[in-house]
């Protein structure tokens, strides 16, 4: 880590906790020395490491050693074939952070940064804005470190990500608004309590984070960046810092230099970005979020400018889709691949979907779909949709008759 | 009662530390044209060399985006408040 910088005018700030420039309220970014990370950063010294995200710790930014979430990441990537026939395209690989360590989405990456950050500058209490997942990491996260935790959602999220934070013990306080309220308080917040704010004044470590997942395709992969790699979007920071990840990767001599295209997917009732996108337009409209994705749901997304131009850059594209869709899109991932995605996973299968009927992806190419959540923590938007157990006495005649049935169904 | 700004943080080193400020202006755009008579230097930082607010600015009067309200344009009263706050990541 070199400085801090401002993504708009490029003023350079020190490594504090701090998130938004002075003169013009742009967002700060960690600035690195990639010339020296290029000498020590090889691929033997990286495949030599543990099999977590801080394999490739020199381009993640904390000064010393990891402290928090130290088996974070290296999620699976896996091939899916069954998937890929169904949506109509050659190749499919679905990257897996359903199953991240501890709390099974991607912000287990972007908190075990904060979090090893946040000690680094001797912070005791940690605390975020969160749709739910990001909470429920803070929590777990900030119990095995010994942190103290508040994390602050919007009132109305799933009861499986709300207990998914109350169980750490976590000071969970539920806001009365939607998450972009939620933000505005915690902004108010951060700049009175002197606490660690995951993604306020720690925003700047916290966002690095993401680019491990990109890290990770690229390794898995066999040291390529993919044609083609979609995303969901809610503030769109995880678009823009898997785009940020690939370019690193050809930056330090990992991979060879390509034109990895990044698709952004959001939900039809919380479309700022994809709105704006398939408009054309380079900047975006805030919207009042109203969708069964609630962890998508950010009316005012604060990277939707860098998202829009990432895609505009990479000549990639977004969609969208409802409620429905998203639904079925989790089945779709269920039945064909066996991977219970949460519903921002939903709105990236069906999305994918969309982006490949229309031609937008062609099918003669090679995709990435990134699982972000586990559908275990969204039960609720799923429950009466996927069908009821049958239910029959213990009894050998009674299974047989009901398979009778089912055979003359098929028939 | 008069309408009351709350300055951000970033913000504070201009206004010698005051986080509440009280105006008197009628609308959003007049409120920032007083802040910058009272504390030079305070407009460029919220807004671009067009006027328009920037675009990592986030305004709101009581709790609401001003993009919902009227933007620049949007009227004051008695009583109101101004936030002013930098777009935060999620989620």
């Amino acid at each position: 880590m070199k400085a801090l910088k401002c993504r708009e005018c490029g003023r350079e700030y020190p490594l504090t906790a701090t998130h938004v420039c002075e003169f013009d309220f742009g967002p700060l970014e960690v600035a690195y020395d990639y010339d020296r990370i290029k000498k020590t950063l090889t691929k033997a010294a990286i495949e030599s490491r543990p099999k977590s995200m801080w394999r490739y710790r020199e381009l993640l930014p904390i000064a010393g050693e990891p402290t928090v979430g130290r088996q974070v990441g290296f999620t699976p990537l896996i091939k899916a074939d069954r998937l890929a026939k169904k949506l109509g395209i050659r190749e499919l690989w679905i990257k897996n952070d359903a199953v991240n360590y501890p709390t099974l989405s991607f912000k287990d990456r972007v908190v075990s940064v904060a979090l090893s950050r946040a000690k680094e500058l001797g912070f005791e209490t940690v605390a975020c804005a969160s749709t739910g997942n990001l909470a429920n990491s803070v929590a777990a996260n900030a119990a095995s470190a010994g942190l103290k935790s508040y994390v602050f959602i919007p009132s109305d999220l799933e009861q499986g990500k709300i207990l998914n934070s109350l169980i750490y013990g976590a000071n969970v306080i539920s806001i009365k608004g939607h998450y972009d309220e939620v933000n505005r308080l915690c902004a108010e917040i951060a700049g009175k309590f002197g606490w660690a704010f995951v993604n306020v004044n720690m925003r700047p470590y916290y966002a690095e984070g993401s680019k491990s997942m990109a890290y990770e395709i690229a390794e898995q992969l066999g040291w390529r960046a993919p044609q083609h790699t979609i995303i969901p979007m809610a503030s769109g920071s995880l678009l823009t810092k898997i785009h940020k990840g690939y370019q690193e990767l050809v930056k330090v001599g990992l991979i060879a230099e390509s034109s990895p295209k990044v698709y952004g997917a959001q939900a039809t009732g919380c479309s700022p970005i994809s709105t704006a996108q398939k408009a054309g337009l380079d900047f975006f409209k805030p919207v009042k979020p109203d969708t069964i994705a609630k962890s998508l749901a950010i009316g005012t997304p604060a990277d939707g400018f860098y998202a829009l131009k990432v895609m505009r850059e990479t000549n990639a594209a977004a969609e969208d889709v409802t409620d429905d869709e998203i639904r079925d899109a989790i089945k779709l991932l269920a039945e064909t691949e066996g991977i219970f995605a949460e519903t921002a996973g939903g709105v990236t299968v069906g999305v994918a979907l969309k982006l490949i009927a229309r031609g937008k992806i062609p099918r003669e190419d090679s995709a990435v779909i990134c699982i972000t959540g586990n559908g275990l923590k969204t039960l609720d938007a799923v429950n009466g949709y996927c069908g009821e157990p049958r239910e029959i006495k213990p009894s050998l005649r009674e299974f047989e008759a009901l398979l009778d049935k089912d055979e003359k169904v098929k028939a | 009662m008069s309408k009351k700004v709350r300055i951000p943080t970033p913000l504070r080193k201009l206004t010698n530390n005051e986080e509440l400020v009280e105006i008197g202006a009628a609308t959003v755009g007049e409120a920032i044209v007083e802040l910058q008579n009272r504390f030079p230097g305070i407009q460029e930082r919220l807004v671009d060399e067009k006027g328009e607010v920037r675009r990592f600015v986030n305004v709101y009067v009581n709790e609401e985006d001003i993009r919902f309200l009227k933007n620049r344009e949007t009227p004051l009263k008695d009583g109101d408040e101004i936030s002013i706050i930098p777009a935060i990541a999620g989620g």
